[in-house]
């Protein structure tokens, strides 16, 4: 019970779950419907996939502040290539392959010149955002999806049941199969490691540079899997889609237990956080809770979410 | 010099310089298999050259080094660790993060095609821990070790990742309380007795006296001395770390002291200092002795409200209160940081910004800023392109030079200094003390921190000798010797 307790997605589980009471009782006609609980799993796909690679590279020591600009300039290159001729498993994986040169430039910057990563994907955020509406000569671009739309559609397009759109499935797996990297192999170690005390790894041997420009590429990669979810969902490439992402994301993961100084994050506890600030959106539609207050709840549950966390951390060090 | 029969380490003729500064010459030094070699000298005398030099980190410019009879010129770190060096560096670092057992293999993971193998990490770790700390779970999260704790992981690291035949321990109990320097005691006696030779680098002699067979002496660079160290008094080993760099005593008319206008009581901080007791008069310059990790930086931040006070009473004239650096300012007491880079300065600004940052008007006019900058410019001495120059491009005498100036702009009644002169050239000591002299002459209470004790004795009117966070009653300089400062600074006395 004292593990649980000190899982760092333990906390952010318990909020998903206090929320999800919470709005049942205020909505209990709407917010606790199947149909209701499938379209948040569906709408947590793309911060998830995202926040999966943003908490390789906070737990690293760094940030990412790209990822909404290569998710818009991931569904305009996917549009591209659908209405050139491309199948859909090439779209895709053009999109993702795109995502990871973003993240490969950005490691490289950040590694190479010995940048800081806040300002180098500052940099790379604006630059792709002008790419993705150049490429798009500043419009939507429509193409036919090709079955790609699937990968986001409920299945058999039926309210009732209890499976999952594609993706959702495909967020799960990839979480799972980056938690256990992060856990169990050499370089996910090192990546810890990195973060946790930059100059100790170093004079360890943990080859920092290559740990650097790994987490950037895994992001990137992520995050343009994210932008094929997107266009998966929009079934269009918009140049001026996903502003702000980052931003959620970044939410997300600090929600689930990261710190901005490294060495800490948990990959369920993100995914965690990302579910939590869709119950937030939803569920304050379906009471009836205007915009605005939505934000400001937003925000107060990062605020407690990051005071919690402190103080069962000091906890830790007293125990 | 005794020859040791087969040495584990043979240096001959190693010399080194930086630049136009000789760091290390014609050194010597043999070291059985199993012997504690101590390694003693002052500050800046060459010790941390010789260690890097043995573990790979510089090259040396002449000499040779034999490693078990067979040729030892490593060109990196890892290429001596290969050759079983291994290094507990002076300040521990481990990554907080991540269990005992992954610190202890930390770059050296067992791992099959990138799955780090569990079962043999904690078997290595537990291996390596079990010599040092074997009460030490490998599972253990390490941020919740103790200061002593860290030592031992980082030791076991070392031993763990090198078929260690030469174990270097550099200051390995600075940051540790005296129970647990017993712990590491036995684990360096231990690791002896398996045939290690260790290179032991202490300014405690205390402690060298305890565990320490053998004993080599740097002092400028080059060896002054060795021998065994049973039948080698304290006193001698001090005569030969502060023999040859005496400086001539400045003596200039004692200088007796107006009121107290800063006095502490049975001061104790969160672990340091433990009590430290002290007045301070107008137009006086008082030193505190003490080695690295005495607490007298500790004792500077309580004084000056960076760090907590537990107990004891703090007073700047009759006032008392809690203290904060705003405060501190306002009454006329500032702090100069021993660490230029990280506290004393903020690099990128121009040396103006840096000179008047404690005291800015409401409303800043840079003209004014500058002129005023360019009056202590030429009041100091402060070599610069101009007021507006960022003070990173200034050398670090100068860049001390201002980091002094701000004080002055601020008009303290009371300067705390941290070791003055650290790092800075023999020409900028001599004008760091002529402006400490000037400031107690216009009646300003002056407080400096050194490790340098001939410095202490030129500069100050009493000095008073710090040693594991208690601060003994201060004496006139006329009563003291440089020999006498050392053995209490490192406890012998």
């Amino acid at each position: 019970m004292k593990k649980l307790w000190r899982a760092p997605w333990f906390g952010p589980l318990c909020a998903v779950l206090a929320v999800y009471v919470l709005f049942a009782l205020l909505a209990p006609d709407t917010f606790p419907r199947t149909a209701n609980v499938l379209t948040m799993a569906r709408q947590t796909v793309i911060v998830s996939l995202a926040a999966i690679g943003m908490t390789l590279v906070m737990i690293q020591g760094g940030i990412d502040l790209s990822v909404g600009s290569t998710v818009a300039l991931t569904t305009v290159i996917v549009a591209r290539a659908l209405d050139g001729g491309s199948g859909p498993w090439a779209a895709a994986a053009s999109g993702v392959a795109l995502g990871a040169c973003v993240g490969a430039i950005n490691g490289l910057l950040v590694t190479g010149l010995c940048l800081l990563p806040f300002i180098v994907t500052l940099g790379s955020m604006s630059a792709l955002r002008g790419a993705a509406k150049g490429l798009a000569n500043e419009q939507k671009v429509d193409a036919d999806p090709k079955g790609l739309d699937s990968l986001m559609a409920l299945p058999g397009g039926a309210q009732g049941g209890f499976l999952l759109p594609t993706g959702v499935w495909v967020a799960l797996a990839l979480a799972v199969v980056f938690a256990i990297f992060l856990a169990y192999t050499r370089p996910g170690r090192h990546v810890v490691a990195v973060g946790s005390n930059l100059e100790t790894a170093r004079l360890c041997g943990v080859p920092v540079g290559r740990i650097t420009l790994m987490v950037y590429v895994i992001a990137g990669g992520l995050a343009g899997l994210a932008g094929v979810m997107e266009f998966s969902t929009l079934t269009v490439g918009d140049p001026t889609d996903s502003i702000g992402l980052e931003l959620e994301v970044i939410a997300a993961v600090v929600i689930g237990g990261a710190s901005l100084s490294g060495g800490r994050g948990s990959i369920a506890g993100a995914l965690c956080g990302a579910l939590l600030l869709t119950e937030i959106k939803t569920g304050s539609t379906h009471v009836g809770l205007p915009n605005w207050v939505q934000e400001i709840l937003t925000g107060a549950i990062i605020l407690v979410a990051m005071a919690l966390d402190q103080w069962r951390e000091r906890g830790k060090g007293a125990g | 010099m005794a020859e040791v029969a087969d040495p584990r380490l043979e240096i001959r003729g190693l010399e080194k310089s930086f630049g136009g500064t000789r760091a290390l010459s014609a050194v010597d030094l043999s070291i059985a298999p199993g012997e504690v070699h101590a390694l003693l000298g002052e500050n800046g005398a060459g010790k941390s050259t010789l260690t890097r030099i043995v573990s790979g980190v510089f090259a040396a410019d002449a000499g040779s080094m034999r490693l078990d009879g067979k040729p030892h010129a490593p060109r990196s770190p890892a290429e001596a660790r290969r050759a079983g060096i291994a290094i507990v560096h002076q300040e521990p670092a481990i990554c907080p993060h991540l269990s005992v057992a992954e610190n202890v293999v930390l770059g050296a993971e067992p791992a099959r095609f990138g799955w780090v193998d569990r079962a043999r990490v904690r078997a290595e770790a537990g291996r390596a821990l079990a010599l040092v700390a074997p009460e030490l779970s490998p599972d253990a999260a390490s941020s919740s070790l103790g200061p002593a704790e860290v030592q031992l992981v980082t030791l076991a690291r070392a031993l763990a990742q090198t078929d260690c035949r030469l174990l270097i321990l550099d200051e390995p109990t600075a940051s540790l309380a005296a129970p647990e320097v017993e712990r590491l005691f036995e684990v360096v006696r231990r690791l002896a007795s398996t045939g290690i030779a260790i290179v032991y680098i202490s300014h405690f002699l205390e402690e060298v006296e305890r565990i320490a067979d053998r004993f080599s002496v740097l002092c400028d660079g080059r060896q002054v001395g060795s021998g065994a160290i049973a039948g080698t008094p304290a006193t001698r080993l001090v005569e030969l770390m502060t023999g040859q760099t005496l400086e001539a005593r400045r003596r200039r008319e004692p200088r007796t002291g107006g009121e107290v206008v800063l006095s502490a009581r049975d001061l104790a901080g969160t672990r340091l200092p433990v009590s430290a007791s002290f007045e301070l008069r107008k137009g006086e310059v008082l030193g505190i002795a003490g080695l690295v990790g005495s607490g007298r930086t500790e004792l500077l931040r309580a004084i000056f409200g960076l760090d907590r006070v537990t107990r004891g009473e703090l007073r700047v004239r009759a006032e008392l209160g809690p203290a904060s650096p705003g405060r501190r300012l306002a009454q006329g007491v500032g702090l100069s940081s021993e660490d230029r880079k990280r506290e004393g300065l903020a690099e990128a600004l121009s040396v103006a910004e840096n000179l008047t940052l404690s005291k800015l008007p409401a409303w800043v006019r840079p003209a004014r800023q500058a002129s005023a900058a360019r009056r202590l410019i030429e009041r100091l001495g402060i070599k610069t392109a101009g007021p507006d120059q960022p003070v990173r491009a200034l050398s670090g005498g100068n860049q001390q030079k201002v980091a002094l100036g701000r004080l002055l702009h601020h008009e303290v009644d009371v300067a705390l200094l941290d070791e003055p002169t650290r790092g800075i050239d023999v020409k900028s000591r001599a004008d760091v003390y002529a402006i400490i002299d000037e400031l107690a002459s216009q009646g300003k209470a002056v407080l400096v921190v050194s490790s340098h004790f001939p410095e202490l004795l030129a500069i100050c009117d009493r000095i008073a000798v710090m040693h594991r966070g208690r601060l003994a009653a201060a004496t006139p300089v006329a009563e003291l010797t440089e020999h006498r400062l050392m053995l209490d600074a490192a406890g012998v006395g």
